[in-house]
């Protein structure tokens, strides 16, 4: 019962040309807030500051302390390039992260939290959560840290590839499921 | 074929392609009857389906502006996105995750069963129940249903191994792979289930019945079909006789045009058609049509529905298989004593990543949110159809306020539950999070109620024409040639998945169309 997958950061680097744009570009945005990135992302619509607030806003929304910073500098260009092409989405955002301030970033978690916690009703707050998380967990980065194998329709499915090879619980009787259609 | 011209008044016009009006269409036409087949939509295939699935979202998905109100918390949670159907030929069976119950015979009984309860709206159906099954059988047949017939089921998942085994501690006797319209063996000249898991991006094996690939090309090669896709209807007009004689549609390149026709059938799921109806309203019909009830857009019903996911110490991997491959079917019975009238099954669901994060927990945030998604591989998952009781006020109405690209006033969709739906949704999600703690569940999240994905009741069918929009043949009460032939026609919901009653209702309405036609009635 082994997960299917593996991908490593290099894979990612490799599949995620035309994601990311910008390789090592020294002193970007991003590529100052980072640890060690060997990625940068093009910022239309925000400041260097805005999008490392928008970084940070991310990161304390979903905390996952071992997924890369790349998964979620994707939710950050999705919303710069958002942002870009619609005039009330930048309003929105810039006026949200200008509330929270230029301290937010850097703060430790706890206060950005209550931050956060603060203004969890406004439009601000509810368009930049949905966001996260419709673009978080849709990049092959997150898929590879959570482990989720994705579509399978170019390899066959999971028929042959573990749709059933839970072994902890009891079997299925024939009577109550149905045979595999083909021989393994 | 050659199409058929917009001035020919000899064509049956039917308004969406999805289970309802592909299945039509399809029995129509090979009967010889002339069919021109309005769908909004773009035409995709098994080749062109996306496999990301905010793709294939965007792809398949009706995104055209609408409004909700009402205290239902879909209109909290999803507030852009009351329902989730498909605008695409071959409609909702694009995306469907096929499950294929029958409603049973009390629940078309459902005012004699459940007696005068306040704040609803319930009748009882006008077809008997062995009329109903007759064709559920003919229904079955065509879909090549699982468990029925002689077709095997489907094997089981790994994540059916976790319902299964929590439903039997719980002393649960009718637990199975489902009646699914999903190939367990090759069959009808399409391919069996490879278990990808990916039922709602549309299913790239063709495995999975829809109309897009087995009705509507089999109506094209009868040669009586004219399928205009991108052909969104506008407007039904009628003649001073009061018969409808026409539909207006956009284009493609949004050009308005007229074809005139001689019977209407309209077939654009429950929303829509209700809008259609009421959109065509004139100086005969100020209601709209079909409407002298009062009836149209009212008793809107979507299921009581909601997940629960539960979380074990091992993986569970419950995005590999078929989505919906997994039932309880012991919970649909009526039975007071629970606290609610009316029955609900217990439905395996599996969702990929990014649909489980938006979705499936839509609200949340911060260390608990994402531990829950850090656990993903050991999840399970399952959620609750049930039975939702039909109220006057459920209903859609035109929303002058927000318009479509054409101008026209945009559906809105106001939904209170009953306190009936929230014992039912209340006494199911504890049932669920039992079963996960009755085989050493970690953890246990009740998710919210998702944008409805069954649309009925808005234009119903009624013994009665006071109660209703139609008579038991889908026929309009107030217009003999005007016909509704999708879920909207369904009287209650019932707790079954809407579909095979669906197809059962329209191959129905295919032999009572045929038969009027020739007795010269219509």
């Amino acid at each position: 019962m082994d997960p299917l997958i593996t991908l490593d950061r290099r894979d990612f680097l490799k599949a995620t040309t035309g994601l990311l744009t910008g390789v090592v570009v020294a002193g970007t945005p991003l590529a100052m807030i980072a640890e060690g990135p060997a990625w940068a992302v093009d910022l239309t619509a925000f400041t260097s500051s805005e999008a490392a607030t928008l970084l940070a806003i991310t990161r304390t929304i979903c905390p996952h302390d071992n997924l890369d910073d790349l998964a979620y500098a994707l939710v950050v260009q999705a919303t710069d390039s958002q942002a870009h092409s619609d005039a009330h989405t930048r309003q929105t955002i810039k006026d949200g992260i200008a509330t929270l301030g230029a301290a937010f970033a850097a703060s430790p978690e706890n206060d950005r939290v209550a931050a956060l916690k603060k203004i969890e009703s406004s439009e601000f707050f509810q368009f930049i959560r949905l966001k996260i998380v419709q673009t978080l967990y849709a990049s092959p980065i997150a898929y590879a840290h959570f482990g989720y194998e994705g579509e399978a329709f170019s390899k066959g499915g999971y028929l042959l590839r573990g749709f059933n090879d839970l072994r902890w619980l009891p079997e299925v009787p024939p009577e109550d499921a149905g045979p595999i259609p083909v021989s393994a | 074929m050659p199409p058929i011209d917009l001035k020919d008044d000899t064509a049956v016009v039917i308004v969406g392609s999805g289970a309802g009006g592909g299945t039509l269409a399809h029995e129509l036409t090979r009967r010889g009857i002339e069919v021109v087949l309005l769908e909004a939509g773009k035409r995709q295939s098994t080749e062109t389906f996306s496999q990301v699935p905010g793709e294939a979202f965007a792809q398949l998905t009706w995104l055209d502006a609408r409004t909700q109100s009402g205290s239902w918390g879909v209109a909290r949670d999803f507030p852009t996105l009351p329902v989730w159907h498909c605008k695409t030929v071959g409609g909702t069976t694009v995306h469907w995750t096929a499950s294929t119950p029958r409603l049973q015979p009390w629940e078309l009984r459902a005012k004699t069963t459940y007696g005068n309860l306040a704040g609803t709206s319930l009748i009882d159906w006008p077809i008997p129940y062995d009329e109903l099954l007759r064709y559920y059988e003919l229904a079955e047949r065509r879909l090549n249903v699982t468990r029925r017939n002689g077709v095997p089921g489907l094997p089981a998942s790994n994540n059916f191994k976790v319902m299964y085994a929590g439903a039997k501690k719980l002393g649960y006797k009718q637990v199975h792979t489902g009646h699914m319209a999903i190939n367990s063996r090759a069959a009808d000249g399409r391919g069996f289930c490879i278990q990808q898991g990916f039922c709602v991006q549309g299913c790239k094996m063709g495995a999975k019945w829809s109309t897009l690939y087995t009705e509507i090309p089999r109506a094209e090669a009868t040669g009586n079909l004219d399928l205009r896709v991108e052909s969104a209807a506008t407007r039904i007009e009628h003649g001073t006789d009061g018969r409808v004689n026409a539909v207006l549609y956009r284009d493609a390149q949004g050009r308005e045009q007229r074809q005139k026709a001689r019977i209407v059938c309209v077939a654009g799921n429950a929303i829509e058609t209700a809008r259609l109806l009421l959109l065509s309203e004139s100086s005969k019909f100020p209601q709209g049509l079909a409407n002298s009830s009062g009836q149209v857009g009212r008793n809107y019903c979507h299921h009581t529905t909601g997940f629960v996911w539960g979380f074990f110490d091992k993986p569970v991997y419950s995005w590999r298989g078929a989505t919906l491959a997994g039932v309880v079917e012991d919970e649909v019975i009526n039975d007071p004593r629970r606290g609610f009238v009316g029955g609900y099954r217990m439905e395996l669901l599996g969702l990929d990543l990014p649909t489980f994060a938006s979705v499936g927990l839509p609200y949340g945030w911060g260390r608990d949110f994402a531990s829950i998604i850090d656990n993903y591989r050991n999840m399970a998952g399952m959620f609750i159809n049930g039975e939702d009781l039909p109220r006057s006020d459920n209903r859609i109405t035109l929303n002058p306020k927000v318009k479509d690209t054409y101008g026209l006033p945009a559906a809105n969709i106001h939904v209170d539950d009953h306190p009936n739906d929230q014992a039912m949704r209340k006494h199911a999600q504890s049932q669920m999070t039992k079963m996960y703690d009755a085989i050493g569940a970690k953890r246990t999240v009740p998710g919210p109620v998702p944008p409805a994905t069954h649309n009925m009741c808005t234009a119903r069918m009624s013994a009665d024409p006071r109660d209703g929009v139609t008579n038991a043949h889908g026929q309009s009460h107030d217009i003999k040639n005007l016909f509704i032939s999708d879920g909207s026609a369904l009287t209650t919901s019932g707790a079954a998945n809407p579909t095979l009653t669906i197809v059962a209702l329209a191959l129905r309405q295919a032999d009572y169309i045929e038969q009027e036609t020739r007795a010269g009635h219509i």
